[in-house]
């Protein structure tokens, strides 16, 4: 599996080729229905993000000493994005995901989804994964 | 009818519109189309300009200081009280509380009058279509007394079952809290009846107005409303500032919300009495500038008339009706027959979130979730809706942008 930094230079290279904000979101809406979606038993109420204007259910497992991410939304552009921070964070080790700190959201246009109104979306889903990062490294010990 | 027509060809919007300077803006390229009015609407030049005059030529404490500049400001924001008072046709202008706004008015009644009124076992009665700020601050005291919120249902349209609200008035209610106009589905309840009936038992009437004011005449003595709230910046004034219309037998009767400076008569260390109305209720340096600012929202609104203002707003809220009904897929949800320029719909089954994401790249603002209206949704069992809210600065053809941009949104997400 590449690297943290090398998945989200492929991204910002992937949404180059988009110069308009249409194809950008028809992109996101395609990679969008390709998410790893989470099993129907864990979409439960204490794996839902709280507070988003869409819901998100996040889960994440330990494959060996990687951790792998599956969600789903109600939201097709939240889970394209979503589907995008699954693309670069899962398979990677819970030190990596920890310690990263990502930049391809701001850099391919997508930095509305920063802003505070949203980020309950973005902003509590990398936390979010952030989070269930720590508590797997804890279990690998 | 007829008065609509009439007001049709006196309003100029093209020229209304140059006073309200946020309207030129572009947003992600495009020409803002700006509908998202019952959150908060935009501020004529006059509003932005009294603000600006305020702390650059008249600056200073209010209510205290003995020299030239204090006592501009004490009348500068006095004059405001009085000029509230007539737009509202309340009887006295120490009747007219200034709070922070909407929320902090309801917290100040729901807190003073709870504080008194309320007891074990008594019951505060709401409405099913209430805003948050309708119905938190009156579970807290309720929580506090151990007494109980009762709430009127709605029918299917999104309209007040009267026959329930009716059989809900009891001995034991103590207060009824109930929305003028529904920041979600734009329904226009029957407040008047509401009071006839509540006062009949002798139980007092708080009318939400946030979503009212800037949209129909508030005549609070026709009402006969005990407590009349609303907000300065949904009616093209400033955030910050709001206004609490109290009965001045029930203002007097009620104790103090907070304490502080200004709204004190005496104080030593064994007993403060209080200042008279409207001071009681206003502990603290109030927002001088958002007041002074709220006062040229109202000469505004006045300069133009809010009857013509209500009469062009349902012109375009039936045109919008007209041209959204032609919109794939799309729902309505509130179908109130009598109704404010506020419109929530569905579009099948696309997320409202997608939906506004995808219509603000387009340049058109509208709300999406829930409005603050949790309860209600989960009446209609739905997560949210995409709201689009009206002011008299928008257009026809602003609507038409909107339909088009909605046609987008179905292509890109089917």
């Amino acid at each position: 599996m590449a690297a943290i930094k090398e998945i989200e230079e492929t991204i910002v290279e992937e949404f180059g080729y988009y110069d308009d904000w249409m194809g950008k979101y028809e992109y996101i809406i395609e990679l969008g229905k390709s998410l790893p979606l989470v099993d129907e038993k864990y979409k439960t109420e204490e794996n839902l993000i709280k507070g988003c204007q869409s819901r998100v259910w996040l889960y994440a497992e330990l494959e060996g000493d990687k951790i792998i991410y599956t969600a789903d939304s109600d939201a097709i552009i939240t889970k394209g994005i979503i589907g995008l921070l699954i693309r670069v964070l899962s398979h990677q080790t819970p030190d990596d995901i920890i310690n990263t700190n990502l930049s391809f959201i701001d850099r391919i246009g997508l930095k509305e989804h920063l802003s505070p109104t949203r980020s309950n979306g973005l902003v509590s889903m990398v936390k979010q994964m952030k989070l269930y990062a720590l508590a797997l490294k804890t279990k690998m010990l | 009818m007829t008065t609509v027509t009439q007001h049709k060809t006196v309003l100029d919007i093209q020229k209304i519109r140059k006073d309200f300077p946020i309207l030129t803006r572009k947003v992600n390229g495009k020409p803002l189309v700006y509908f998202d009015n019952a959150a908060s609407s935009q501020k004529p030049q006059s509003v932005i300009d009294a603000t600006n005059k305020y702390y650059s030529f008249e600056n200073a404490n209010i209510h205290r200081g003995v020299h030239t500049l204090s006592q501009e400001a004490t009348s500068a924001y006095e004059v405001v009280r009085e000029k509230v008072r007539a737009f509202i046709n309340a009887e006295k202008s120490h009747e007219i509380i200034f709070t922070k706004g909407t929320t902090d008015s309801i917290n100040l009644v729901a807190s003073s009058f709870g504080k008194t009124n309320i007891g074990e076992g008594d019951e505060v009665l709401i409405s099913a279509m209430e805003h948050h700020s309708n119905i938190v601050p009156w579970q807290m005291i309720c929580e506090e007394k151990k007494a109980k919120l009762k709430v009127i249902p709605i029918n299917d349209d999104g309209e007040l079952m009267m026959d329930e609200f009716h059989k809900l008035l009891s001995k034991k209610t103590k207060i009824v809290a109930v929305t003028h106009i529904s920041n979600s589905l734009g329904t226009l309840n029957p407040v008047k009846e509401i009071i006839a009936a509540a006062h009949e038992k002798g139980i007092p009437v708080l009318i939400d107005g946030a979503q009212a004011i800037h949209h129909t005449t508030v005549d609070v003595k026709e009402l006969d409303c005990d407590f009349y709230v609303f907000s300065a910046h949904k009616i093209y004034g400033p955030t910050g500032v709001g206004v609490l219309y109290g009965k001045e037998e029930l203002l007097n009767s009620i104790p103090p919300y907070q304490g502080g400076g200004d709204m004190i008569k005496t104080v030593t260390f064994e007993k403060t009495t209080y200042n008279e109305l409207p001071h009681k209720f206003e502990a603290g340096t109030p927002n001088i500038a958002g007041g002074i600012a709220f006062g040229a929202a109202i000469d505004y609104i006045n300069s133009i008339g809010i009857e013509t203002i209500a009469a062009y707003e349902h012109e375009l809220t039936q045109y919008a009706l007209e041209q959204l009904k032609t919109v794939p897929g799309i729902k309505f949800i509130g179908n109130a027959n009598e109704r404010a320029s506020v419109i929530s719909f569905l579009l099948d089954n696309i997320h409202p979130y997608d939906a506004g994401v995808i219509l603000d790249k387009m340049g058109i603002a509208v709300r999406t979730g829930h409005h603050c209206t949790q309860p209600l949704m989960d009446r209609f069992g739905i997560p949210g809706t995409v709201r689009a809210s009206f002011a008299f600065y928008n257009t026809k053809e602003e609507v038409d942008v909107l339909v088009t941009g909605l046609h987008k949104v179905i292509d890109l997400f089917k």
